[in-house]
C-alpha cells in the first residue's frame, strides 16, 4: 500500500502525484497542513522527514523523503517499464540524472518566486525571476535540440522521470510571475505531459486544452 | 494620530476596517511585510501575544482581531469590523484558510467570487461539471444592512465540499457585506437544513494587488479542519491564475467596457453598487455621462 505525505499547491508532491497517476498506481494521500498551521514541523511528522518537509512516500512501511528519490524509488521497481527510469541505456540514464539535477535548481529558485508571489515572503525578486528565465532558456534549447534530433522528452526516447520532475516547476513559474511565451519548445514540451495517458493537474496547472 | 492619506483614498474605504494578516500565520513568522490601501504595513506578533502595526514611521492606532485574522483601520473607524450572523451560533466551527496574494484588485477577487458561471470551467469536477454548466435565473438585490444580496442560485456540483463524494444540485446564497467582503452560504452536505459559510475577505494592498484571506464556519458535522483548509486551498488556487490574467487588473465599473459573458446579474449588480459608493481604489470608475 503506497501513501504519500502531501500538500495540494506543493510542487514536489505534485511530482510524485502525476508519476503515481502516470504509472496507473492507486495509493492514499495524507494532506500535511502546511499553511498556515505548518504541521510539518510537528514532531510526529519530524520522525517521518527530519527535514521537515513534503512529499513523503511510505510504501508498505519503507519510507523516503525528497521528490527526486521518490520518483526514482517508483520508477525502479519491478513490473515497471523501463522508459520511466531508463536503467540499461547509459546515456538516457545520465540524462535523467542531469534533468533530476536541473529540476532541483528550477524548483529552488521558482518555489522561493511563488512563495514571494503568493505567501509575501521577502526575496530580491528581480534576481530569482531573471535566473529562472536562464534555466528555462537552457531547458527550451535543449528540448528544441531534442526535437530536431526527432525525439520529443528530456532523457530518453520516450517520456520518464526527468520530464516528470521539471513539468510541475516549469508549469508553476508562472505563479512566481515568470512568464513562459518565448519559449516554443518548452510549450510544445509541456503539451505533449499534458497529453500523456494518466496525466492529472494540480490547482493552478490545467489540462490541456481537447482536441488541439 | 491617523495615519496621511496622500492620495485622497476614498472614506469608504479608508475609515473601514480591513484584514491584514491570519493569526496562525503570524504565530509562525512573528513578522509580516505587506500593504494596505497603498501604504506599506507591517505586522508584528510580539512575545507576550500583542500584536503591532506601523506603515513606515506611523504605528496604526486602529487595530483588531476578529475571525482568526488582524483587522486593521487606517483612517477614522466609522462602523465595526464585518460580522456574521450566522458565524455566532455556539455550535459553529471556524476555520480560517491560509491567506494568499493575487496580482489582481481584490475588487475583481470578489466579482470572480460572485460569478456562477466559472464554477463548472474553472473548477470542473468540484463546483461544476459539464454539461451541467448553465446558470439558472436567480435573484439579485440589495442587502439588508448595506451592499448586495442574491438568492436561490442552484448549481449542480459533482464535489461540493471536501465531505462529499457524490454530486448534486446545492443551494447558495451569496452577499456582499463591503467592497471588499463577500460570503456565499451554501447547504451542509450532511444537515442540508443548515448553511456553510464561506467568506472571502480581500485585503486591498494596492490597486492590482491584494491578498486574499478566507473564512469558513460549519455546523459541526464532520468538520475535518485540515481537509477544509486543504479544498479552500484547492479551489482558490484554481481562481488565482485566472484573476491574474485578466485585463485590465482593475475592476472596470462601466458596465459597458468590458463584453463580458461573464457579466451576469450579480456582477452587474455589485459594479453598479460600487459605483454609487463612490469606490474608486481597485476600479476603473465608469467615465462622467
Ligand atoms: N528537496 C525536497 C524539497 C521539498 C520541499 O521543498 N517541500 C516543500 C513543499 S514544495 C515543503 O514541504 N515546505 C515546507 C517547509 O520547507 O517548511 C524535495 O524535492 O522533496
Ligand atoms: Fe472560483
Amino acid at each position: 500500500m503506497i501513501r504519500l505525505y502531501d500538500h495540494e499547491l506543493s510542487g514536489n508532491c505534485y511530482k510524485v502525484r502525476l508519476l503515481l497517476s502516470l504509472l496507473g498506481e492507486q495509493y492514499e494521500r495524507v494532506p500535511v497542513d502546511l499553511h498556515p498551521i505548518r504541521e510539518n514541523r510537528t514532531a510526529w511528522f519530524l520522525a517521518l522527514n527530519p527535514h521537515g518537509q513534503v512529499p513523503v512516500l511510505d510504501d508498505s512501511g519503507f519510507v523516503l523523503c525528497e521528490s527526486n528519490a521518490i520518483l526514482v524509488y517508483l520508477a525502479s521497481r519491478p513490473g515497471v517499464p523501463d522508459q520511466w527510469y531508463p536503467r540499461n541505456d547509459v546515456q538516457a540514464l545520465g540524462r535523467t540524472a542531469r534533468w533530476l539535477e536541473f529540476a532541483t535548481r528550477l524548483s529552488g529558485i521558482i518555489s522561493a518566486a511563488r512563495n514571494h508571489d503568493l505567501m509575501q515572503e521577502q526575496a530580491d525578486i528581480g534576481a530569482l525571476r531573471s535566473k529562472a528565465r536562464s534555466l528555462l532558456r537552457v531547458l527550451d534549447e535543449h528540448l528544441w535540440f531534442t526535437e530536431q534530433a526527432g525525439r520529443g522528452w528530456l532523457a530518453g526516447e520516450a517520456p520518464g522521470v526527468a520530464d516528470v520532475a521539471c513539468f510541475p516547476w516549469v508549469m508553476l513559474s508562472g505563479e512566481g510571475g515568470i512568464d513562459r511565451l518565448p519559449w516554443p519548445a518548452i510549450a510544445r514540451w509541456t503539451d505533449r505531459v499534458k497529453r500523456l495517458p494518466g496525466f492529472v493537474p494540480m490547482s493552478g496547472v490545467f489540462p490541456a486544452s481537447p482536441g488541439l | 494620530m491617523s495615519i496621511p492619506n496622500p492620495g485622497r483614498i476614498e472614506p469608504v474605504l479608508w475609515d473601514d476596517w480591513h484584514p491584514v494578516a491570519e493569526l496562525a500565520a503570524l504565530r509562525h513568522g512573528r513578522r509580516l511585510d505587506t500593504g494596505l490601501l497603498g501604504r506599506p504595513l507591517t505586522v508584528t506578533l510580539r512575545a507576550d501575544g500583542a500584536i503591532d502595526a506601523c506603515s513606515g514611521p506611523h504605528a496604526l492606532p486602529h487595530l483588531d482581531t476578529r475571525y482568526g485574522f488582524v483587522w486593521a483601520c487606517l483612517g477614522a473607524p466609522v462602523r465595526d469590523i464585518v460580522k456574521f450572523a450566522a458565524a455566532d451560533e455556539p455550535d459553529r466551527i471556524p476555520v480560517t484558510g491560509g491567506s494568499m496574494a493575487v496580482a489582481a484588485s481584490g475588487l475583481r477577487a470578489v466579482e470572480n467570487f460572485l460569478d456562477l458561471g466559472h464554477l463548472g470551467y474553472v473548477h470542473q469536477g468540484y463546483l461544476g461539471e459539464e454539461p451541467h454548466t448553465d446558470i439558472k435565473p436567480y435573484t439579485v438585490g440589495p442587502r439588508e444592512g448595506g451592499g448586495i444580496r442574491a438568492t436561490g442560485c442552484r448549481v449542480y456540483q459533482p464535489r461540493p465540499s471536501p465531505a462529499d463524494t457524490s454530486g448534486y444540485e446545492v443551494d447558495y446564497i451569496y452577499e456582499v457585506h463591503r467592497p471588499y467582503i463577500v460570503v456565499l452560504y451554501k447547504a451542509n452536505p450532511v444537515d442540508r437544513t443548515r448553511m456553510d459559510l464561506i467568506a472571502l475577505l480581500l485585503q486591498p494592498v494596492s490597486e492590482e494587488s491584494c491578498v486574499a484571506h478566507s473564512f469558513m464556519s460549519y455546523p459541526p458535522h464532520d468538520v475535518n479542519e485540515k481537509s477544509v483548509r486543504g479544498f479552500q486551498q484547492l479551489i482558490f488556487g484554481q481562481d488565482r491564475p485566472i484573476l491574474e490574467n485578466q485585463l485590465p487588473k482593475r475592476l472596470p465599473l462601466d458596465a459597458k467596457a468590458e463584453i463580458s459573458v461573464r457579466a451576469d446579474s450579480s456582477s452587474a449588480h455589485y459594479r453598479r453598487w460600487l459605483s454609487q459608493l463612490g469606490v474608486r481604489f481597485g476600479a476603473i470608475p465608469q467615465a462622467p455621462a
